[in-house]
């Protein structure tokens, strides 16, 4: 059985924005677009490192801040004529709480 | 490992060869490029329309800085190569930096050729061939004055209607009987000759120049006959010469050029050589679309692999001079085993010869109409029997078949494989495939996908016709480009559309002018935040999630995610309480680097975003607040020292910076603002490459504008002269306001005044005193808004989510 963290509330992050939940090693974006969706990506863009949390918010993507490439939120795969992709994590959300998957967030780290 | 690859020299054929590398192998070299132009690679091709005014630098640029910045490579400008040691693998620049190469590339280009006249030295004696050439000869035509040009091949006339278009009477001296006669038969040339006479350019062919008179600077042309023609600029363009004394230095085989085997590689199977300067099959060419076939195979090479071979090629002719059709491609000599189909209309001043030998065309002149060149040349290259259509041959493509067509339905019809740019090596079929594949509608989408019409441009209407065949009603060449995908609206409705309709928020823009995402994109949203603040001061909202990140946390986001700061020193002056409070910053964040910045500043390099309103705390605390070093706003006002301490000071120059920077900081702008001050014309604050400059004289204060110095080099333009400070700052004020009223998002000062052109800014903020007025009124009034330091905001707690994280987790407790 999956154990879930709570990370924090959905009030927490700005609509059309995102957050970051530091782990062992490194970060995870947590985005809250303008339907009150929640995403859970890797804050790294596959092309230069980008931190993708301070990216602009758009629809259910975001554009890295550095070079410009346009991820999916929910699949992670890069959009456009770029390619590549994040790695994704499932998120719970529950009255307005946000969970991240607790073995997950560990192997996050690797 | 990476191998290490070195070229020398920045032209079109390596960058093209470049970009083929990248294709296929992306990281198989580490690059470095020496190039003795301080600049990227351009289109040289379109140097004629830039001389004429058609276009500008940043119009030709192919690869601009950030396309180097991208791909790793290591691009020294103004470095030119002196030494190419083979034995260490190691080349040297001028300057003494050397870069050692597994493989080399030798792309030096051509040089022109100067005939040893005497006077050939004197001052005002210029060549064609780089951009520096293009500024010195606009530079002379601003004096008007007589130009003559020496050479009546292709490049001497381009320069000749160029010098032409920017004020100057010219005279063309060609050693020939007929102008180009390389590429035109006698008829062609004639036709031509009689077109630029009525233009008003003097033609003297059989001209052979004697001597350049002139003392400090030329003065007259002598020729042989004894025939003086004066003259204030001389432009020589009788030809070009391989530039191999590099390659001969370092014991290549040179003969005219580089002497390269198919494979481009030179004696030296480490070293290749490329483009003008190389020698291929006993034949060095100098037209776009053979040296860049040749780059393809340097690519390929260097990409292992080891068939790619050049093959000689056959290439066609264009005149870019507006106005004159000209085309010719083949052999056009007369001679016993060919046959010559000739058409002439003198009142159309049409002429059109097709050579043929065997019934399969070799050669075709083409004036006055070329839409048929790229069918002949094809039929040329394809060697196709051209006695099933021999009776209407000459009329053209469009009357094959029996019925007259009209142009679409003709290159409806060219077959896939037809060539449609001779440049790059396009044809048809990758064209209308990337249309229907991509969904491409516009030119510049072709371009992008194709690289079609991409180098030279004289394949757009053909390129344009494939659009419209293909695409039918879809296509609209005058459409406006659009401001991002999600709209069809460009820069200048929507903002027309945000006034008119009394737009105060982005949702409310998108719904009212229907968009076509559900809350736009990262190119839209910025520049719908900037126009709503600017137009509704006071009412709208600013967004700060449709902000890029450094205006968002104010500070500049770093390639490794750390932040740089750096804090407003009024018209760069500072003191030493505001030095120590920087340096007890520096030394209590453990910040690893300060550095001094261009716009008299102090950057702090390196700052960990969580750290950043602690630092904005401290920077506040001694009186400092933010320099919106980040913004699309007001930046800096530099200044010098002035009559406070200079000798020569006309004016108050540090004070005068000083208080235009108290009263504009905080403006938001559509681009970046950057002023200056300097107290006298010797403008050592170098306000003449500013957004906004001033120059203090002695009756008062010269204002320039639409500057610019970092991709673009341009001086600023003479906006007026104001006598008093109050005066200079209205006019500098209501300035700034008509440019964020106009400008689009992201447009820099210098290209908004081109866009709308320099009479209507003056007739709105120096002739029009009342107007003057009410710009200099809005902005005041958009300021009681803006001057917020956003620092101490977010000292203040604004924003606290940007700068924590919102869970942290260490490492697990081991359980093992």
């Amino acid at each position: 059985m999956t154990d879930w963290i709570e990370i924090g509330t959905v009030q927490a992050i700005p609509r059309r924005g995102a957050r970051c939940v530091s782990v062992p090693g490194g970060k995870i974006a947590v985005f809250r677009t303008q339907e009150d969706q929640i995403f859970a990506i890797e804050n790294r863009c596959p092309h230069r490192n980008g931190p993708l949390s301070e990216g602009i918010v758009h629809g259910g993507s975001v554009t890295c801040p550095l070079h410009n490439w346009v991820f999916d939120l929910a699949t992670g795969k890069a959009l456009g004529a770029d390619e590549g992709e994040v790695r994704t994590y499932p998120i719970d959300v529950v009255d307005g709480r946000i969970f991240l998957a607790a073995d997950l967030v560990a192997v996050a780290a690797e | 490992m990476k191998e290490k690859l070195v070229i020398i020299g920045n032209g079109m054929a390596p960058g093209r060869a470049l970009e083929k590398l990248f294709e296929t192998g992306p990281s198989r070299y580490s690059v470095t490029i020496f190039n003795a132009e301080p600049r990227v690679n351009y289109d040289r091709i379109m140097l004629s329309p830039v001389l004429s005014g058609e276009k500008s630098f940043e119009d030709i640029i192919i690869h601009g800085d950030g396309w180097y910045i991208e791909h790793g490579i290591m691009l020294y400008k103004g470095h030119r190569i002196v030494e190419i040691d083979r034995e260490k693998r190691m080349v040297r620049s001028e300057q003494g930096a050397t870069a050692e190469y597994d493989k080399l590339i030798i792309a030096t280009g051509s040089v022109p050729f100067i005939i040893p006249v005497p006077g050939h030295k004197l001052p005002g004696v210029l060549s064609y061939r780089d951009l520096d050439d293009v500024h010195a000869m606009m530079l002379a035509a601003k004096g008007r004055g007589h130009a003559v040009v020496i050479g009546g091949g292709l490049l001497g006339l381009e320069a000749a209607a160029g010098l032409l278009n920017q004020g100057m009477s010219v005279t063309v001296l060609h050693v020939n009987p007929t102008l180009m006669e390389r590429q035109l038969d006698p008829a062609a040339g004639y036709l031509l000759q009689r077109e630029l006479e009525r233009r008003g350019i003097e033609v003297i062919t059989k001209a052979n120049t004697k001597e350049i008179i002139g003392g400090s600077r030329v003065e007259a042309v002598l020729l042989d006959d004894g025939r003086r023609i004066s003259a204030d600029l001389v432009v020589m363009a009788v030809g070009i010469r391989p530039n191999a004394a590099l390659g001969k230095e370092a014991g290549l085989a040179v003969n005219r050029g580089i002497v390269v085997n198919d494979q481009m590689q030179t004696s030296d199977p480490a070293i290749y050589a490329l483009g003008e300067c190389a020698e291929v099959g006993g034949t060095c060419y100098g037209l776009v679309a053979p040296l860049y076939s040749q780059a393809n195979i340097v690519a390929a090479h260097l990409s292992g692999d080891s068939k790619a071979a050049f093959v000689p090629q056959y290439t066609a002719t264009r005149l870019k001079v507006t106005g004159i059709d000209l085309y010719s491609v083949g052999d056009f000599a007369e001679g016993e085993d060919r046959e010559e189909i000739v058409l002439r209309d003198a009142t159309a001043g049409v002429y059109k010869r097709v050579i043929l030998r065997d019934d399969r065309i070799i050669g075709a002149v083409l004036y006055g109409d070329t839409a048929d060149g790229p069918w002949f040349f094809d039929m040329l290259k394809n060697g196709t029997d051209t006695r099933p259509m021999r009776d209407t041959l000459i009329f053209g493509q469009a009357y094959q078949g029996g019925t007259p067509l009209d142009p679409m339905a003709a290159v409806a019809a060219l077959p896939d494989e037809a060539e449609i740019c001779g440049c790059n090596g396009v044809c048809k079929g990758k064209i209308t495939d990337a249309i229907t594949g991509k969904g491409l509608t516009t030119l510049d989408g072709v371009r992008a996908h194709t690289k079609a019409s991409a180098s030279c441009g004289s394949c757009t209407g053909l390129v344009e016709q494939l659009l419209r065949a293909t695409l039918g009603d879809g296509y609209n060449p005058a459409a406006v480009q659009p401001m991002c995908p999600c709209t069809d609206y460009g820069h200048d409705d929507v903002r027309r559309l945000i006034v008119a309709k009394s737009l105060k928020s982005i949702p409310a823009v998108m719904q009212e002018l229907e968009w076509k995402t559900s809350c736009g994109c990262a190119k839209c949203r910025p520049a719908l935040n900037y126009y709503l603040v600017a137009d509704w001061p006071g009412e709208y909202e600013d967004d700060g999630q449709s902000r890029f990140i450094n205006e968002r946390v104010h500070a500049n986001i770093q390639k490794d995610g750390t932040y740089s700061v750096v804090p407003r020193m009024w018209g760069g002056m500072t003191n030493p309480k505001e030095l120590r409070a920087i340096a007890d910053v520096a030394d209590k964040f453990a910040i690893p680097a300060v550095k001094v910045t261009g716009g008299q500043r102090i950057d702090l390099l390196g700052v960990k975003k969580e750290d950043l309103p602690a630092v904005w705390a401290d920077l506040n605390a001694a009186g400092m607040v933010s320099g919106a070093a980040y913004a699309k706003g007001l930046r800096t006002v530099k200044t010098c020292v002035g009559s406070d301490w200079c000798r020569f000071g006309t004016q108050d120059s540090t004070g005068l910076g000083i208080r235009i920077e108290k009263f504009m900081w905080g403006a938001w702008t559509p681009a970046k603002l950057k002023l200056a001050v300097s107290g006298c014309p010797r403008n050592c604050a170098e306000a003449t490459c500013k957004d906004i400059g001033v120059i203090c004289v002695d009756s008062g204060y010269d204002i320039h504008f639409a500057g610019a110095a970092g991709l673009d080099i341009k001086g600023t333009e003479l906006l007026c002269h104001a006598d008093t400070e109050d005066e200079a700052l209205e006019i500098i004020v209501a300035l700034t306001q008509l440019y964020r009223e106009q400008g689009r998002y992201l447009e820099r000062i210098y290209k908004w005044a081109k866009r709308v052109g320099t009479p209507s800014i003056l007739a709105n903020v120096v002739t029009d005193r009342e107007k003057r007025r009410h710009y200099y009124e809005r902005f005041v009034y958009s300021q009681t808004f803006a001057q917020v330091d956003p620092w101490e905001e977010r000292v203040n707690g604004k924003d606290a989510h940007e700068f924590a994280a919102m869970a942290e987790f260490g490492l697990p407790v081991a359980a093992e």
